[in-house]
């Protein structure tokens, strides 16, 4: 009975996420122009968003923003994970944990607006970012996503063993070669699942961008929300089921790797382990002999 | 990895002159080592602080500083003046006078967050349940079923969004489908209203208040609730006292999650609502993107914070004292 229960609300909950996004995707091989209504199996709608100019560099400009995007959180993101997990204390610490926290909440507007009337100031004061475009937009879209990626990468430092990075630093690894030959290959999934967080919050960002982008550059959310605004149109679903296809290959390989290489490193662990293992029996048999 | 064997355990900095004693060559050698951590520490913090100091906080200043700005044309006027050897601040309270007096601003402030309060109590509605039998499933199902939650997270948002347009217009396919079910003769209207908005934003958001509670579950000791009915507890009152009140803190969590961006929302509400759904974060883009007034823009941006603040410190009150019970046992 509860089980019953149980499997229907959730098999109601899934189909309540995922209709809307099968929706999408069948009705953009619909022949007709209306989107609601099923006239027969068409890719006309594909070969249209080839000739599309708008919408074809907004996809480059958004592409280049979430490359850049995606990568200077990481970098950024690894940084602050690195502070909250590894400097238990130093001054500001709790200042810092809501400079963290704030950006995944505070509502897009909010952001968009003040660090447009930044730029502004900056502009009038030095007399810098008074072009606003491709680099206004990237430094909007980092100082959001870098509290993403510190988040995900902070999860995954939090559940690492430390007694690998200690053994290297006893046997006169200096830190930054710690960082780099034992902790960043442990965490190499973490920061895999950052990049592509932050590629794709930056990819689907429309608010900030609003804000932030300047006369002709315009991103490829900001050419869809403006044809969603207007009404229902055929291109919109095609694009969106291309960006379904990426995503779901994307995740796919990206969750297929990640099982791969934890499988690789627990094996070679496990194998680090035993060869210790063996070698303090050795001793001991010295020692002993 | 190869890089064990050849390293010895005690290699001095490479940059050292070799001619030091033995002595002089350790002391140097630890407190070049402690200046370089220290160096490092130094880096690892300031360069993400510096970083959100810079583009998030300071760009807040800014809004409070327009916010009581007298414009001036394009330009506004420094707050701070000195003439003949008086100093002058001039604050321009108006915009806040304006806020509080308007009732378009005020009223649309508490249809906001009645909506935000409303799409919250739904999507609990909805996500509790739904990840209770999630974190109770076989636990060789979870990660799919958690997997399948998160997905939708990875496809864009904007058009999840404008999927419920297609679904709920007139012409839509939800009209359409019951139409040729013979149900109903003309469309419903439900696009343009507090429903069709409503809709989109438990569909945005469940999944955010779905995740968080789950966690919460799936942590949970079962043997508690044998405890439970050992002391001869019936299972609707184990449910309540033992499983809701332990999963308080992912309660808390998802609705803080759900209710503080719902409150400035901008999207769903340009797309799915209409007329009678205006929102606080439209007001606050169409005063400056179509009024061109900057500083209404940053009041209302600022007591926007101070609304979401408040809530926030709640949130963060709560989560800590959550982190130090659950280290405490």
């Amino acid at each position: 009975m509860n089980s019953l229960i149980g499997r229907v609300w959730l098999a109601t909950g899934y189909a309540f996420l995922y209709i809307p996004i099968a929706t999408l995707i069948v009705f953009s091989f619909n022949e007709s122009k209306m989107v609601t209504l099923w006239s027969g199996f068409s890719l006309h709608w594909y070969g249209e968003i080839v000739h599309d100019r708008e919408l074809i560099t907004g996809f480059v400009t958004s592409l280049k923003i979430a490359l850049m995007t995606a990568t200077a959180s990481i970098v950024l993101g690894t940084l602050a994970a690195f502070a909250l997990v590894r400097y238990r204390n130093f001054v500001g610490r709790t200042a810092f944990i809501a400079h963290i926290n704030a950006p995944l909440v505070v509502p897009e507007v909010i952001t968009g607006l003040s660090l447009l009337l930044f730029y502004v100031a900056c502009a009038r004061l030095f007399g810098i970012f008074g072009e606003r475009g491709i680099v206004t937009i990237w430094i909007g879209h980092t100082s959001i996503c870098t509290c993403y990626a510190a988040v995900v990468i902070q999860s995954r430092l939090l559940g690492m063993d430390k007694s690998l990075e200690e053994a290297a630093m006893n046997l006169g690894c200096r830190p930054f070669q710690v960082f780099v030959l034992v902790t960043l290959p442990m965490i190499a999934q973490s920061l895999v699942s950052a990049w592509l967080l932050t590629f794709t919050i930056s990819l689907d960002d429309v608010v900030t961008t609003s804000f932030l982008s300047g006369p002709g550059v315009s991103t490829l959310p900001i050419v869809i929300f403006a044809r969603a605004r207007l009404g229902l149109n055929p291109t919109v679903n095609a694009v969106a089921t291309l960006s379904v296809a990426v995503v779901s290959i994307g995740v796919l390989t990206g969750s297929l790797w990640m099982a791969r290489s934890e499988r690789r490193r627990a094996e070679e662990q496990a194998a680090a382990y035993r060869e210790g293992a063996l070698q303090v029996a050795r001793r001991t048999a010295q020692a002993s002999s | 990895m190869g890089w064990g064997s050849t390293r010895g355990p005690a290699q001095p900095p490479r940059s050292l002159p070799l001619p030091f004693s033995a002595a002089g060559r350790k002391g140097v050698r630890v407190s070049a080592r402690t200046w370089a951590q220290g160096w490092g520490r130094r880096t690892v913090i300031g360069v993400p602080y510096l970083f959100l100091v810079l583009f998030f906080s300071l760009p807040f200043l800014v809004v409070l500083k327009i916010s009581v700005s007298e414009a001036l044309g394009v330009r506004f006027q420094d707050l701070l003046s000195w003439d003949d050897g008086t100093l002058t601040l001039r604050l321009k309270f108006s915009n806040y006078i304006y806020l509080t007096t308007d009732w378009l601003y005020l009223g649309t402030y508490l249809k906001s967050i009645g909506f935000a309060t409303l799409n919250t109590l739904i999507c609990l509605a909805i996500g509790y349940p739904f990840a209770y039998f999630m974190a109770r499933s076989p636990a060789a199902w979870r990660p799919a079923l958690l997997m399948l939650v998160s997905l939708p997270f990875w496809t864009s948002y904007l058009l999840r969004v404008y999927a419920w347009k297609g679904l709920l217009d007139d012409n839509g396919i939800v009209n359409n489908l019951l139409r040729w079910l013979h149900l109903i003769d003309a469309p419903i209207k439900m696009m343009h209203t507090a429903f069709s908005m409503m809709v989109g934003m438990v569909y945005t958001y469940l999944p955010f208040m779905i995740l968080p509670v789950y966690a919460n579950l799936v942590k949970m000791d079962l043997r508690l609730l044998e405890a439970a009915a050992d002391l001869g507890s019936t299972p609707l009152k184990t449910f309540w006292l033992v499983t809701v009140r332990l999963s308080i803190p992912g309660i808390v969590a998802g609705s803080m999650l759900v209710l503080i961006p719902s409150v400035g929302e901008y999207v769903i509400p340009e797309l799915l609502g209409g007329t009678s759904t205006y929102m606080i974060g439209q007001v606050l883009w169409d005063e400056f993107f179509k009024n061109i007034d900057w500083s209404m823009a940053s009041a209302v941006a600022v007591s926007m914070v101070v609304l979401i603040l408040i809530p926030l410190a709640v949130f963060n009150h709560y989560q800590t004292r959550g982190v130090g019970r659950g280290s405490g046992t």
